[in-house]
């Protein structure tokens, strides 16, 4: 892990591999979206409404795995002072939020022809809605002191708290009855989309991890080099400052 | 110990206190975390007339009736085991049928009867073509409204509670 610890290493590792992801990525989305708007079936049920799952979908993941990481980099930063790991978590937080977004809003429209509601306060929908105010949390957070250190430790706790809902948004299909219906793909009892319908949807979630990998990245590249101007303007203001001191 | 060792153990002990913590409240919310009730429980409990509940199930094959009014549609919403009539006037969803799973929202009036001012019908996790789905149709692997699987979608939580207990 400490081997990419020094912020020029992987800017020079980001640089090199960050056009082979872009453009992996145009092409996921290019495959993904060909096979889910016309490559596949619609649906017994609910015809050629499910095509919102492509997007939905992979986008509820991302969702969760996004503050996964936030909350594994939250605890290296925590325990072992990973210096990358505050610039890995502050990159990621709104890239998570984003797909939460997605997955709340396109929820939503699939909710209101196939349900009859747009929303409803089910465990499922309402855990989610709580994840989405976490990464809210997480980025005010992480600007809301002057001392940036100090922001970044009180975001990381609360990404380790928020790790608890995780788990509930995850089984709240399973806990208790909800409208939201039960998983499809990581269940007991093997996948129940058939796999007219479950290639395009991985070709989906292989597409939306590359694009998060690479929007993640891209902000960690930003945020690197941010901090690097900040360090530099701090240079040349102490450089300015003995100078006139010098010249007095 | 080092600190870093000792961070470590303090970040996993708070989450596993956290987690044990967020469990038990879970736990002791658990009727009111319900997004439905089944006929079944409602036929154990009647609720006071006038209070609004959601009751989940799936409608009755051959229970749909449109009343003489031509507006009121009326429905068992049934878990297998109990039944409870629904009489419901708007506009019901696409997936409304006999044998889908729905979640109606109203109340008792002071007759006794189940008056319902939303009906929401469930899909289960199955994603089929129309043509796979008549095929197993055809062979008789299929049950109409309960999936491929045994336990239908809008079944009360009990059962996917002990099936998700034994994983």
């Amino acid at each position: 892990m400490h081997r990419f610890a020094n912020p020029g290493r992987f800017l020079r590792l980001a640089n090199r591999i960050q056009p082979w992801l872009k453009a992996l990525t145009v092409l996921g989305f290019i495959i993904g979206l060909y096979l889910a708007l016309w490559g596949s079936p619609p649906d017994y049920q609910q015809g050629e409404t499910v095509r919102i799952m492509y997007v939905h979908v992979p986008a509820a993941w991302m969702a969760l795995f996004a503050y996964l990481l936030v909350g594994l980099a939250s605890a290296s930063s925590l325990i072992w002072r990973h210096p990358l790991a505050d610039v890995a978590a502050e990159a990621m937080s709104p890239v998570g939020a984003a797909f939460t977004l997605i997955a709340l809003i396109t929820g939503s429209l699939w909710g209101k022809p196939m349900w009859g509601t747009y929303w409803v306060w089910d465990a499922r929908l309402t855990s989610f809605l709580l994840l989405f105010f976490l990464y809210l949390g997480h980025m005010a957070l992480l600007g809301a002191f002057d001392d940036r250190a100090r922001g970044q430790r009180s975001a990381a706790v609360l990404a380790i708290v928020g790790l608890v809902n995780l788990p509930v948004i995850k089984f709240s299909v399973d806990w208790w009855n909800t409208l939201h219906q039960p998983a499809s793909i990581v269940r007991m009892g093997g996948i129940s989309i058939d796999s007219s319908m479950q290639w395009p949807l991985f070709a989906m979630a292989i597409t939306f991890h590359l694009f998060m990998l690479a929007a993640v990245i891209e902000r960690m590249r930003t945020l690197l080099l941010e901090a690097r101007l900040r360090n530099q303007r701090l240079a040349a203001f102490e450089r300015v400052g003995t100078q006139a001191r010098a010249s007095e | 110990m080092k600190r870093k060792t000792l961070r470590l153990y303090l970040v996993l002990i708070s989450l596993a206190l956290l987690g044990t913590a967020t469990m038990l409240v879970l736990n002791a919310f658990d009727r009111e975390i319900v997004f439905f009730f089944s006929p079944s429980e409602i036929a154990a409990e009647r609720p006071v007339p006038g209070r609004v509940i959601r009751l989940g199930g799936l409608v009755e094959t051959g229970s749909v009736k449109k009343l003489d009014d031509g507006a009121t549609v009326s429905f068992k919403v049934t878990d297998l085991k109990a039944a409870t009539e629904i009489a419901y006037r708007g506009v019901l969803p696409d997936l409304f049928r006999e044998g889908q799973g729905v979640v109606v929202e109203g109340a008792f009036n002071d007759s006794g009867n189940f008056v319902a001012s939303q009906v929401l019908a469930k899909h289960d996790e199955n994603y089929l073509p129309p043509e796979v789905a008549k095929a197993l149709k055809a062979s008789g692997r299929w049950q109409e409204g309960a999936g491929t699987e045994a336990t239908p979608a809008a079944m009360p939580a009990n059962s996917s509670a002990t099936s998700g207990a034994s994983q």
